[in-house]
């Protein structure tokens, strides 16, 4: 993505960042080389990979865990790690 | 109070994703657990550290909630600041409505909290403003390339206590940040892992409604400084309370208690793993193993035994 | 209109009676020799309820700078004071305050930095902070001291502004000399200083989160020195409207530089805070004599006045500049920057350093005297031209 990057007369001074959480701008899903996959038909929802997430990345849709955000998920691993029905596996990102 | 995951998942997380911690990295994670702990509003300063440059790289913020960088030593100090501002403002009806019984909570690394910035946390729990301090423990300096701390255990090979033919790695124990925290008389301070979310949580709620300083010490595996995969640190923060090596504690108005496995472990109910079990699959220990330090290892098991058995009495044990 | 009420208080006291009728949000301090008073004077007024600001008692002035950054990053008013070491602990903090674009105020008791310890009056400690980004304001006297402060608060919250202030007094010399002090009344205080500018908002005030001291790497860090930059620039003029609209409201006339009994002078003195008085007293004796000699105070070194002063030296035939710290291995600072600012004119006036007063030494009659005989040679034969002096060593 090439953005034109701001002149320091359109900047807020001082350093501030007036938009809160714009990180998701930023897609961190790139550094991935194992993926997360998730089987629906063996989760439970019991929610534990979003506490395990550090990224912010298990998408739950009314209640239900749908996927992963691959724009952001790291791919480190930890949600299939804590999944206790293992609905969760890591495969290697083809590129 | 109990925490439902089926309730937390509707609410926002405090801190979006697009932020640019080590894959893997539990320090997301409790700040997850301390802000969703309790739904006041809520400022957040934060050291200097990896915590902070990772969710913050202009123009890019992670935080969803007002939050505030000064520099390495001082995030006790900000958050004193802050306070003072929110009572200032209040003193002259100028606080605005939506921040009306905000709460203030400071984040800082272990370098942040128990170096450099200990001074600076003595003085705001002395002064006892209304806040919450948060160290994540990660165990040494990592944003500027794994250095030892104060709490780098003993053994741990960092690239300031690097293993040589006449060193085994960091020398000293760690401080009891814990105690000294404690000795200053605060309503409320505990450690937590972030594997036991649940308890993390509610001492997070207790600790944020408490009226005066509290303070948590929480720990974060650290995947490059400590050289473990990318998924380990749940299994780590697990067999660091199981060792005791990171016992869970609170301490209420002075009374010590112990929480969740390591209760269990006092009470007889479950094995105090030994040592090495925490320790063998992390590279920052390899050469103990591989060099067959025996005699470290006996010390590391050792300063665990001792810690622990201070921690036991305290608790009444 | 002035109140037309005097009070007798010394220059910690004037600036700590100058702090009560601001009435701060927040003041974050901590005492050093010789500001303490300041902060004293100010508990008393905390804990007598006079004021409605909540008052940290910091442990250090590290701290004192964190908070007083953080309250200000929050939305609101901030002050503190310090001195020397102070000063000198503050210092990653000052940087930091000055890039958030904080309307921080903070008095100095000017105080010589150790080593060894001394805890006279010299610049020293101000003038290491001259690149920090504050704005540094200069006061000759209790007066000075009193309406600097009140102007300060005007000239930090300008919306083309938005920078800390700094506002000098000398350690004991000024700090604990009591004077007769005019101050506003309370409610022209209030009036005149109003309610917080709606461009200043923080973390409290804002109405949605914001994020305050991010990383700012490569890519945007050089942008926001720019802003900085052009902040500063905008100062002098600030100031100007500023003084102007005080001496319409107050009938108290300052200038960013005073000039005194330079408009036919040959020869002038040119130096910064208390010692102006002594320099005035000499003028004042030689014109008696018939010597066409005058006096230039800056009252402002940061922003540096450059093309004022330049225009206003740049007609006498010799300048003595005093500075009261040295920058050792190099020109002392305000020799140095006048020197900068006179570079533009082919026909500039000689001129001279003199570093005097370091660690409180005076700076007596008789020690000017010999600047001024020094002025007299050097306006005709130039000897002396460029030379740099310690004032009275032994
Ligand atoms: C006064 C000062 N000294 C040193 C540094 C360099 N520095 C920045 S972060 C850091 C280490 C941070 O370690 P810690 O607090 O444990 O947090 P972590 O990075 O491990 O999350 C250091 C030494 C600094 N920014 N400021």
């Amino acid at each position: 993505m090439k953005e034109q990057k701001k002149s320091w007369n359109e900047l807020p001074i001082g350093g501030s960042i007036l938009e809160a959480g714009n990180s998701k701008n930023y897609f961190t899903g790139t550094w991935r080389t194992f993926k997360p996959v998730h089987n629906a038909k063996l989760c439970i929802n019991c929610y534990f990979c979003w506490m395990h997430c550090p990224d912010d990345s298990i998408v739950i849709e009314n209640g239900k865990v749908t996927g992963m955000d691959l724009d952001h998920c790291k791919g480190c691993g930890v949600c299939a790690e804590v999944c206790p029905k293992k609905a969760i596996t890591m495969e290697k990102e083809e590129k | 109070m109990a925490f439902l995951l089926k309730d937390l998942i509707k609410k926002q997380a405090p801190l979006a994703s697009g932020h640019r911690m080590c894959a893997g990295c539990p320090a997301p994670v409790i700040v997850k657990q301390v802000l969703m702990s309790t739904d006041h509003p809520k400022v957040c300063t934060n050291a200097t550290g990896c915590l902070e440059v990772a969710t913050t790289i202009f123009p890019f913020t992670s935080w969803k909630v007002p939050w505030l960088h000064i520099a390495f030593e001082n995030s006790a100090a900000a958050v004193s600041g802050v306070e003072a501002a929110y009572h200032g403002l209040a003193n002259k009806g100028e606080l605005p409505e939506d921040m009306k019984n905000a709460k203030f909570i400071a984040f800082g690394g272990d370098g942040g909290t128990y170096d450099i910035g200990i001074q600076a946390l003595s003085g705001a729990l002395e002064r006892g403003h209304n806040m919450l301090y948060v160290c994540y423990d990660n165990e040494g300096y990592m944003n500027t390339g794994i250095q030892r701390s104060s709490a780098t255990p003993i053994g741990a090979n960092t690239t300031t206590t690097p293993v040589g033919s006449q060193s085994y790695g960091k020398r000293e124990i760690r401080k009891d940040l814990l105690s000294i925290v404690v000795a200053h008389h605060i309503p409320y301070a505990a450690t937590c892992a972030p594997h036991d979310w649940m308890d993390g949580m509610k001492k997070s709620q207790k600790a944020i409604e408490t009226e005066g300083p509290a303070f948590l010490n929480y720990f974060s595996p650290c995947i490059p400084g400590w050289k473990i995969p990318a998924d380990a640190w749940r299994k780590l923060s697990e067999l660091a309370v199981k060792t005791c090596f990171w016992p869970l504690i609170e301490v209420e108005n002075g009374k010590w208690s112990l929480t969740g496995e390591s209760k269990r472990i006092a009470d007889g109910k479950a094995e105090k793993v030994p040592a090495v079990e925490f320790m063998k699959n992390q590279g920052r220990f390899k050469h103990l193993f591989t060099q067959k330090k025996d005699d470290v290892l006996a010390l590391i098991q050792a300063d665990i035994d001792r810690s622990w058995d201070f921690y036991r009495k305290m608790a009444g044990y | 209109m002035s109140s037309g009420r005097f009070i007798a208080v010394d220059g910690a006291d004037t600036a700590a009676f100058a702090m009560k009728q601001i009435d701060p949000d927040v003041v974050a301090a901590y005492p050093i020799t010789p500001q303490t008073e300041i902060v004293m004077k100010f508990s008393e007024y905390v804990a007598n309820g006079e004021v409605k600001t909540r008052y940290v008692t910091v442990e250090s002035e590290h701290s004192a700078m964190s908070a007083c950054v953080a309250a200000a990053a929050a939305g609101a008013r901030a002050m503190t004071a310090t001195a020397a070491n102070g000063l000198a602990l503050m210092w990653e903090i000052l940087y930091i305050a000055a890039s958030y674009r904080l309307p921080i105020i903070m008095g100095v008791a000017n105080r010589a930095l150790s080593g060894p310890i001394n805890i006279h009056g010299d610049h020293s400690d101000a003038m290491g902070a001259r690149d920090s980004g504050w704005v540094q304001l200069y006061s000759e006297n209790n007066q000075e001291v009193y309406d600097n402060y009140i102007m300060a608060l005007k000239i930090a919250e300008h919306k083309d502004v938005m920078l800390p202030v700094m506002v000098n007094q000398d350690g004991f010399i000024t700090s604990h000399s009591v004077e007769n002090v005019e101050p506003l009344t309370d409610e022209q205080v209030r009036d005149y200083i109003g309610k917080k500018p709606a461009h200043f908002k923080g973390l409290l005030t804002y109405g949605k989160p914001v994020t305050i001291g991010p990383l700012d790497l490569q890519d945007y860090y050089f942008e926001h020195k720019m802003q900085q930059h052009t902040a500063m620039q905008k100062v002098l003029p600030v100031i100007k409207e500023v003084q102007e609209d005080y001496f319409k409201k107050f009938n108290r006339k300052y200038e960013i530089i005073e000039k005194y009994k330079a408009d036919d002078a040959e020869m002038v003195i040119v130096g910064m805070n208390s010692v102006m008085g002594t320099v005035k007293d000499l003028v004042d004796e030689l014109r008696e004599k018939g010597v066409k000699i005058g006096a230039i105070k800056p009252r402002v070194f940061r922003p540096f006045p450059k093309n004022e002063i330049a225009d206003i030296l740049k007609n006498f035939k010799a300048v003595a500049i005093l500075d009261r710290a040295d920058s050792f291995g190099s020109f002392a600072p305000l020799y140095a920057e006048t020197l900068a600012a006179m570079y533009k004119f082919e026909k500039r006036p000689y001129i001279r350093s003199y570093i005097h007063g370091l660690g409180g030494r005076d700076t007596t009659m008789e020690l000017l005297g010999t600047v001024a005989n020094d002025l007299i040679k050097m306006k005709d034969s130039g000897e002396g031209h460029l030379s740099e002096a310690y004032l009275g060593v032994r």
